[in-house]
């Protein structure tokens, strides 16, 4: 614990020390507010707000969670089927590349026609396909790289191609899976604020961004940001602390001192 | 130790029988390699017949075959008085590679349990068996450990604890001992050694080292260069029990000099294809 500390010292002093910078030079060149508040105003609006503020970002982090886990499951059943069929890869992955060069968020507003604006759907749609490659084409790769060694041994004992998939390739896969997810919850949280830019429910945080930002109350508006800062970083801790609990044997987790 | 019933008397079925087996690798190709050539072989159960040659002979691929885990083009290969791949169905056989394939995800334990799941052992059975096996190897204590955790050497033993794990009547090795050093490896012959006569189970040991094949057979065939055949079978004229004053024995140093000069002629035979 002290030693944690100890090690993340330096990051700590930059933060304080970019704060009181922020602060002074809004002071000093008299910045005015709808330029760059000062942190402490920022702080203020962040308080006395913080009822709305949770409210509005529970609504956003069910979108991006729903949002997160249709895109992944998608991801994770697609990858088995190209995986274990050349046909369903050859046939499914040049849409999927092809998917993946499309920008997305593009497709808000017609997402926004199709579900309604106001409709939570809509913005789980977006961020389910742009979650969606980096969960599959992590998972097709954890499922193929496989020492084929491992392979061999598992046919030596005439194991049937199901028992290898569940014994070898899935444990296999998880490093590979646990790397996408961690990716998928930062792009989630991402890709629900941003829809939510092309309109979507009174009560969502990019919507409350937009708004508050229109009508010149940008102390706000980075109130509203600081509120997804801490959604997205809870997000990624809750995935790191997953993949602990998971795949405690992973070469990138292990304590060499056991 | 429950030991499968033996095989109806008076004639002893053969653990390993191959009558004229040839491969070929890409057949009908330009890159078609023979790399076997009638080989013809029968190994009695309870002995320990090790494959040696140089690089490149087929010893490892003969050491497939036998495994079902490649077909020959031609001959006929049986394991247990059965085709090899009833054999390998009915997991007749225990497989040892150079190196350890352990599951790095599964603790030492639950690796030399995996053939036993897919047997559809008992779970308390498997747990016994495993510990059984363990204390062989002399790895009790390590049981919850990750292989990571475990030097070269102890990987490769509970990797044979694995192959052992399923009573099987013959265990494959290829080059097991090969990336180990020196000391460590005479100590894993002596343990090898222990195992065989503790088991009674037959082996068939690819090597590069003569010494160690000296030390540990009963037969010791010499293959030549590819296309692999047969060159020379040694019997080893060593009493049955070996141990550290072995490599002393009178004969030890003869048959280390036998295999080595039809090693040496396996060379010549390189330019016969």
């Amino acid at each position: 614990m002290k030693k944690q500390l100890v090690q993340n010292l330096p990051a700590l002093v930059l933060f304080v020390a970019v704060l009181l910078l922020w602060e002074g030079a809004v002071w000093a060149l008299s910045i005015q507010r709808f330029l760059l508040p000062a942190p402490s105003v920022i702080v203020e609006a962040f308080t006395s707000n913080l009822a709305r503020l949770t409210h509005i970002g529970w609504f956003t982090t069910k979108e991006a969670l729903g949002g997160f886990a249709i895109g992944c499951t998608a991801g994770i059943v697609v990858a088995l089927a190209t995986a274990r069929w050349t046909t369903a890869n050859e046939t499914l992955m040049p849409f999927a590349i092809a998917a993946n060069s499309v920008p997305i968020i593009a497709f808000a507003p017609i997402l926004n026609n199709w579900f309604g604006v106001d409709n939570p759907f809509s913005k789980m749609m977006i961020v389910a396909v742009i979650v969606f490659f980096p969960m599959m084409i992590n998972t097709v790769r954890g499922l193929t790289s496989v020492d084929p060694a491992m392979l061999e041994l598992m046919r030596s004992y005439a194991a049937g191609e199901l028992e290898i998939l569940r014994k070898v390739r899935l444990p296999n896969a998880l490093p590979y899976m646990f790397n996408a997810f961690k990716v998928a919850a930062t792009l989630s949280m991402i890709g629900a604020v941003v829809s939510e830019y092309f309109g979507g429910n009174r009560s969502a945080l990019g919507v409350f961004i937009t708004q508050e930002a229109a009508q010149f109350r940008f102390q706000n508006a980075w109130a509203a940001i600081i509120i997804a800062c801490i959604i997205g970083i809870a997000f990624y801790g809750i995935v790191l602390l997953a993949e602990q609990l998971f795949i405690p044997w992973h070469s990138s987790l292990r304590q060499e001192n056991r | 130790m429950t030991t499968k019933p033996p095989a109806s008397p008076p004639t002893v079925t053969p653990i390993v029988q191959l009558a004229n087996v040839g491969m070929t690798f890409h057949p009908e190709t330009p890159n078609a390699t023979v790399a076997l050539n009638n080989i013809d072989l029968t190994m009695a159960p309870g002995e320990f017949v090790s494959l040696i040659g140089p690089s490149g002979c087929g010893k490892s691929t003969l050491l497939r075959l036998i495994g079902d885990l490649l077909t020959p083009t031609s001959g006929e290969i049986r394991v247990a008085g059965k085709s090899a791949r009833q054999a390998r169905l009915d997991q007749e056989y225990g497989m040892v590679f150079q190196a350890p394939v352990l599951l790095e995800w599964r603790t030492i334990v639950k690796n030399v349990m995996l053939p036993m799941e897919l047997r559809g052992a008992s779970r308390t059975d498997q747990r016994a068996r495993a510990q059984q096996l363990l204390e062989m190897v002399e790895l009790n204590g390590f049981e919850r450990h990750y292989p990571w955790q475990l030097s070269g050497g102890m990987q490769q033993r509970a990797a044979i604890a694995r192959a052992l794990a399923i009573h099987p009547q013959l265990l494959l090795m290829d080059e097991p001992f090969g990336a180990l050093d020196e000391m460590t490896r005479e100590r894993m012959n002596l343990e090898l050694h222990r195992i065989w006569k503790q088991t009674g189970t037959s082996v068939i040991f690819v090597t590069h080292s003569i010494a160690e094949a000296v030390f540990l057979s009963t037969r010791i065939v010499v293959m030549s260069a590819r296309p692999g055949a047969i060159l020379h079978i040694a019997n080893v004229t060593l009493p049955r029990d070996r141990d550290i004053t072995t490599r002393e024995h009178p004969n030890f140093f003869a048959l280390e000099t036998e295999v080595r000069e039809w090693l040496r002629k396996a060379k010549g035979y390189e330019g016969a294809t």
